[in-house]
């Protein structure tokens, strides 16, 4: 087990290195020039020229990479241009938004998908089976920021059921039910893609775990049908799924942008689109850098602890 | 069947644009602002200047087919290219590439697509590149499991024992066995990338305005949710329609050709 750790590890990291290196030649790939653009349009040639310099504009590309990892490493991913703060800073307050919306939506999209590709697979061509997998098509083909939008129009604007956005109310109602209030909408909108997902692979390997012997083994020893579902079916074939969850949650830190937009959501993804819209390239840069590492290491614990569930695998 | 029919009927409708659409989709008039639907002379009414919805929706569906559609023919000549020569030839080169194809992968595809398009400038140009990169990794792995599983093929092996080159076992051998798979993953990466697209436009990084395009359609009406919500909900309506229609005709394809890529 400690060896797979560690191989896996090692994996992770050139990885994580080519990462950094995406970022960083996304900003090369910015027309125009940085030094330029901090002294404005009256700056004088020579006093670009002297900043670019000092910047360290000229050097080759390669020592200024290693001169930007080096930053990073140390946390200073830079200063965002809106508010002059660190972005390091902007983004560790907006994290842990984004990161209860995620786990949130993922909690919802693998109970109610798990919850419903089981049923489907045991009462196969049922209509409960055929509904569900409609919906999951629907699921899977609907624009998120238009579920959002749809959510808003119909539980917020005319049932008045729901909040239409932000995170808490503005006018007081600090505790934990107003923020579970903010909470429905955007985690059904996030969570919709993945539960169809979710629920059309557990249908389809609990209908291959189903025919296997074992199962047949456990009937005829006289095993409730309940208990040989959940207990033996269901954990062999939750270890897929297990892996679609992880690589899951790493669409959902990323979908997270559209949702958090359309709801006002205060988090990493709100904070690049805002970044986008007043060209703050640092903030782009941050988050992106700091949502690809997230998922990264998400889909290391995920691999880990399948590795974990599934002995067969530490030996490949 | 049927959504191929239906998709059919969007794609002539969109491409016949100039013909069937009511109005010019630039005309705006202001004494007819937010119109709600069925008001006689705009069919789906009309967005906040006035212009008509129906016939931005016939003229976006252009930019918005093409931008699904195009990225994702140039993602998978790529990445099949790239799928194919990991595939075939393995060793150090396949290592390398599907590194490479990792490490763009680590990445969530809102994110990279999010990220290129940001540093590349706005414009459709610009977002379809970005479509491109997002697709490209996926592409080649699904090439590439295909083409080492041809490669194992007995008239593969025969055929390289007789002495055929490189290049004619990979077209005459390997390519039709790969060929299916990969259109069903194209099909349904072309209703992924439409979704994408949309959602770049709505953030303001796609298909620039007065350009018309359904996404962004989605993001200018957003304003416009409690006084005239059919301006927002109208345009992703048909991003649903159109990407369902993908989907399914992707489902269906899968069913007709290999029903083991599906569900048992």
């Amino acid at each position: 087990m400690t060896s797979y750790i560690v191989r896996r590890l090692l994996q992770t990291i050139p990885v994580l290195l080519g990462a950094t290196l995406v970022v960083f030649l996304l900003i090369q790939l910015i027309p125009g020039d940085a030094a330029g653009v901090i002294l404005g349009g009256e700056a004088t040639p020579s006093a670009v020229a002297a900043l670019r310099q000092e910047m360290g504009l000229n050097d080759p590309i390669p020592e200024q990479y290693v001169r930007w990892m080096a930053k990073v490493l140390r946390g200073d991913l830079g200063i965002s241009s809106q508010t002059r703060t660190p972005v390091l800073t902007v983004l560790a307050g907006k994290f842990p938004n984004t990161l209860l919306l995620a786990l949130a939506a993922m909690l919802l999209a693998a109970v109610l998908g798990v919850t419903a590709g089981v049923v489907s697979a045991t009462r196969r061509y049922s209509w409960f089976d055929r509904l569900s997998m409609f919906a999951a098509l629907f699921g899977n083909s609907m624009p998120v920021f238009w579920l959002g939008l749809i959510l808003i129009i119909v539980f917020s604007l005319g049932l008045g059921w729901f909040p239409s956005g932000g995170i808490q109310s503005v006018r007081g109602g600090d505790g934990f039910l107003d923020l579970i209030k903010h909470l429905v909408l955007p985690t059904i909108t996030l969570a919709s893609a993945a539960t169809a997902l979710i629920a059309r692979m557990v249908r389809s390997t609990m209908l291959e775990v189903i025919r296997q012997d074992y199962i047949t083994t456990a009937r005829s020893k006289g095993q409730v049908e309940r208990l040989v579902i959940w207990r033996h079916a269901l954990r062999n074939a939750l270890l897929p799924v297990v892996t679609v969850v992880g690589l899951q949650f790493g669409h959902l830190l990323g979908g997270a942008v559209l949702t958090e937009t359309v709801f006002v959501w205060p988090g990493v993804g709100l904070a690049i689109y805002g970044a986008i819209s007043a060209r703050d390239i640092p903030l782009i840069q941050g988050g992106i850098l700091l949502t690809a590492t997230t998922f990264v290491v998400i889909n290391l614990l995920v691999d880990i602890g399948y590795a974990y569930l599934d002995p067969r695998i530490r030996y490949s | 069947m049927a959504s191929g029919l239906v998709l059919l009927f969007i794609a002539l409708v969109v491409l016949l644009a100039s013909f069937v659409s009511p109005r010019d989709p630039f005309l705006a008039d202001a004494t007819r602002r937010l119109a709600p639907p069925l008001t006689p002379g705009y069919i789906l009414g009309s967005d906040e200047i006035g212009r008509d919805i129906m016939s931005r929706l016939v003229h976006g569906g252009r930019t918005s087919l093409m931008v699904a559609t195009v990225p994702v023919i140039i993602a998978t000549a790529i990445g099949g290219f790239l799928g194919m020569i990991g595939g075939y030839f393995r060793g150090r080169t396949d290592t390398l590439i599907m590194r490479t194809m990792d490490v763009v992968l680590a990445f969530p595809s809102v994110l990279l697509a999010i990220g290129v398009a940001a540093a590349l400038g706005s414009g459709t140009g610009n977002l379809m590149i970005a479509l491109v990169v997002v697709a490209v990794p996926s592409v080649a792995r699904v090439v590439r499991a295909s083409v080492l599983q041809a490669s194992q093929l007995d008239y593969v092996l025969a055929a390289r024992a007789v002495g055929a080159s490189h290049a004619r076992i990979a077209f005459t051998q390997i390519l039709p066995n790969v060929l299916a798979p990969v259109i069903v993953f194209a099909s349904l990466e072309t209703a992924r990338t439409m979704i994408l697209a949309s959602g770049l436009s709505f953030l303001g990084l796609g298909v620039q305005p007065p350009q018309p395009d359904w996404g962004a359609m989605l993001a200018t009406g957003r304003q416009y949710m409690i006084i005239a919500p059919h301006v927002a909900t109208v345009p992703g309506l048909l991003i649903f329609l159109v990407t369902l229609s993908i989907n399914t005709l992707g489902d269906g394809l899968r069913d007709a050709w290999d029903p083991r890529l599906g569900e048992a």
